[in-house]
């Protein structure tokens, strides 16, 4: 650190950019050492947790969906998951095919935009896309054309991509034909070309080295992917623990979240310990049931191959760079045009565009990978199907810690290699979070991490 | 718009893109707007729009869009600040317009709702209503929609470059439906439909898909609600469910339109 640095400094972010949401960072640091690092959420309550409480058990799925405007679906599938585990029904067959497509789109619209609009500018020194676009037109444009392949996906299938409207319990309002499906069939084909050409992009980018030491939480689902359902699966950070598993029902159980008013704020704490869920969770728990053709992407990209965790052995390799998040977000994209195009391919439409979820007292858990994670919701209902509990988990809540202690570790590193200009941290600070993908609108249940008053 | 580049372009509007409580999903929208999004970076100078640019300028700005509703004490000191930098104001949304769907707290007991939610309400700072940016402050232009709509935006922004006032209809979703060719749900499946009560604007999206509007562009220009709140009980619907269905993403706008067409019927009950 040159002289002119205090011993004793605090740095404020008023407000981060090109996240979803607004949040602020607040560091202190002294003599060199970063005492705190704390995201500062000031995204205010809209309390849905509370006003769904007296709603028909039909409503969470729209209501929950404006929790965030960037991940509507996986919101809603959440919600239907939840709903229908309550009310004993299981969607399967092509309707759940239909609904895998939905989130396909999801994926694609929701990973490009991070990729190409939130987080490639960092690494090529932009402040935003339209000054990406000065310099890289062909890959913003690319961007922007994989970007509306996954709205057009949404679209068709949703009625429009934010908060789409075709979604219902049990299904669909109304399920496509064949034919209907088909003119999506070129699009996604150009967009396979596109989603290779982004990986091959994103992989050319410098990154930093950095490891994030918290335990991963996915879901996990046998034989596929898992995006629309799946078991909850911890690979722990600690080498020496095995890989777990445990049912969905018991999710509060060991994701615990507890609010704090001096300390650094709300962690959720799985089991204890600081965990982090999305991309890099689930390359690392599943990414071995990836498709070839992601594989070979993930390969070519510098991912190695994903760990083989079936059973006590590890092998493979998990990545815990932040920096490469953008990397699996752009396979996670390849092999999403990929499984929309598989689903589509082999789609014949249901005789009913729904199944019927007949309301009735009990308690149902839901989870789903949202682009940023996993993404949990319990309901319970009472006798006549209202709502009288909701518990909804988004995957930045329980990120949060993980994403404070990168801070923490990256500014001090920042600090060692003589960076301590408020200009530098800034950068890096924002560079960190962005890393992570947060997604601050989900304000269900996001708490204000700082009481004393910084304006 | 096709004529040769100047070597010295003139100074383009400033655009500013302001968030309060919200989902992001009216100002995604603008992103979403992938065939027109540099031609309106060609057109504006987009100065501030923290969802997109890391490098936000101070005002004035000639354009300024709100996303979101004003509910916390910092954003009632927030917009003034905003609305004194704006030549024009647009607000977009149902939260910016109407309260959006966190209005319902408007309806409830705060105070009941955080300690639902926060297992310490005291740490959180909020107010006891979510409300429409114009209780606060001068509005130029509403845009209605839970989302907005692409088209709509597009259209706002082309009429503001233009000089012009925007072409938004105020008719409601059953133009829409006539216009598309869609069959009408409740004359021929008897599904209940908030259709010609709600604001056009998404292009009768849920008729089209076989559901009935659910009402998320908010009230129409000119409604009807004592002609149709008995047509969705025929329908099959309580007096609470045609409550709760007008009591939803535009909350506070629907419950002024009840309070002059069913006088006595909204006394905040059952509202959720
Ligand atoms: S109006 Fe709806 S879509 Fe727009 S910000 Fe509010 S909740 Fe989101
Ligand atoms: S609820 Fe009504 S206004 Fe909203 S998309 Fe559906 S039809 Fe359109």
């Amino acid at each position: 650190m040159s002289d002119s640095t205090p011993r004793s400094q605090e740095l404020r972010i008023p407000s981060l950019a090109r996240v979803e949401g607004e949040t602020a960072l607040h560091l202190r640091i002294h003599d060199g050492t970063v005492i705190e690092a704390r995201l500062k959420i000031y995204e205010p309550p809209r309390f849905f947790e509370a006003f769904l409480r007296g709603r028909a058990h039909t409503e969470p799925p729209d209501l929950t969906s404006r929790i965030c405007g960037i991940c509507p679906v996986a919101y809603q599938m959440s919600a239907c998951r939840a709903i229908e585990d309550a009310c004993g029904v299981v969607v399967d067959g092509q309707l759940a095919a239909l609904r895998r497509l939905l989130y396909c789109g999801e994926w694609i619209e929701s990973q490009t935009l991070h990729i190409h609009m939130l987080h490639a500018p960092d690494f090529l020194g932009e402040d935003d896309v339209i000054g990406l676009s000065r310099l890289h037109l062909e890959h913003v444009r690319r961007g922007l054309r994989l970007k509306q392949a996954g709205n057009a996906v949404v679209e068709l299938l949703g009625g429009r991509a934010i908060h789409p409207v075709n979604v219902r319990l049990g299904g669909f309002h109304r399920a496509p034909t064949r034919a209907e499906l088909r003119p999506l069939e070129e699009r996604l084909r150009t967009a396979l070309d596109d989603a290779w050409d982004t990986v091959r992009w994103v992989a050319g980018f410098e990154f930093p080295d950095a490891e994030c030491d918290a335990d991963l939480l996915a879901l996990a689902e046998t034989g596929t992917y898992a995006i629309e359902s799946g078991v909850p699966t911890v690979l722990p950070y600690s080498a020496t623990s095995p890989p777990y598993s445990f049912p969905l029902r018991d999710f509060t159980d060991h994701v615990a979240e507890e609010q704090v008013a001096h300390s650094t704020a709300l962690h959720s704490r799985l089991d204890g310990r600081r965990h982090l869920t999305g991309s890099l969770a689930r390359w690392a728990v599943s990414g071995r049931l990836l498709s070839p053709l992601a594989l070979q992407a993930a390969r070519e990209a510098g991912l190695g191959d994903p760990p083989s965790h079936a059973g006590a052995g590890r092998g493979g390799e998990v990545c815990r760079n932040p920096y490469r998040s953008i990397l699996v977000r752009a396979v996670e994209v390849l092999y999403a045009v990929e499984e929309a195009l598989r689903i589509i391919a082999e789609y014949e439409r249901p005789a009913r565009p729904y199944a019927e979820v007949p309301a009735r007292a009990g308690t149902g858990h839901g989870a789903t990978e949202a682009p940023r994670g996993l993404l949990y919701h319990r309901y319970t209902f009472d006798g006549g199907g209202r709502v009288t509990d909701a518990c909804i988990v988004p995957p930045t809540a329980q990120n949060q810690g993980a994403i404070e202690e990168d801070l923490r570790r990256l500014v001090q590193a920042g600090l060692d290699r003589g960076e301590g200009s408020e200009a530098e941290l800034t950068r890096l600070c924002e560079r960190a979070v962005r890393n992570h993908d947060p997604c601050i609108s989900c304000s269900a249940h996001f708490l204000e991490l700082d009481i004393e008053r910084i304006h | 718009m096709s004529t040769p580049v100047p070597p010295q372009p003139p100074a383009r509007p400033r655009l500013g893109v302001f968030k309060f409580a919200s989902c992001d999903g009216c100002q995604l929208t603008l992103l979403d707007c992938e065939d027109e999004l540099l031609g309106i970076a060609a057109e504006l100078e987009i100065a501030h729009f923290l969802e997109a640019s890391s490098e936000p300028a101070p005002g004035p700005y000639d354009l300024v869009l709100v996303e979101g509703s004003v509910s916390t004490p910092e954003h009632v000191e927030r917009i003034r600040r905003i609305r004194a930098d704006a030549r024009h104001l647009v607000t977009i949304g149902a939260c910016a317009t109407a309260g959006g769907v966190q209005a319902l707290r408007n309806y409830a007991d705060v105070d009941g709702y955080l300690a639902t939610v926060y297992a310490r309400p005291e740490y959180i700072e909020t107010l006891a209503t979510s409300t429409p940016i114009s209780a606060h402050v001068p509005v130029d232009f509403e845009l209605r929609g839970c989302p907005i709509d692409r088209g709509q935006l597009v259209e706002v922004i082309t009429a503001f470059l233009a000089g012009r006032k925007p072409a938004i209809p105020n008719h409601s979703v059953c133009f829409s439906c006539k216009r598309r060719g869609n069959v009408c749900v409740t004359v021929a499946h008897g599904t209940p439909c908030l259709g010609p009560v709600t604001h056009a604007g998404c292009g009768a999206l849920c008729p089209t898909y076989g559901r009935g509007c659910y009402g998320c562009f908010g009230p129409a220009g000119t409604t009807n609600l004592p002609a149709l709140v008995p047509l969705m009980q025929r329908d099959g619907m309580s007096e609470e469910d045609v409550g709760r269905y007008l009591h939803t993403f535009n909350v506070t706008a629907f419950t002024a339109v009840e309070e002059q067409e069913l006088p006595g019927t909204t006394d905040g009950e059952g509202l959720g």
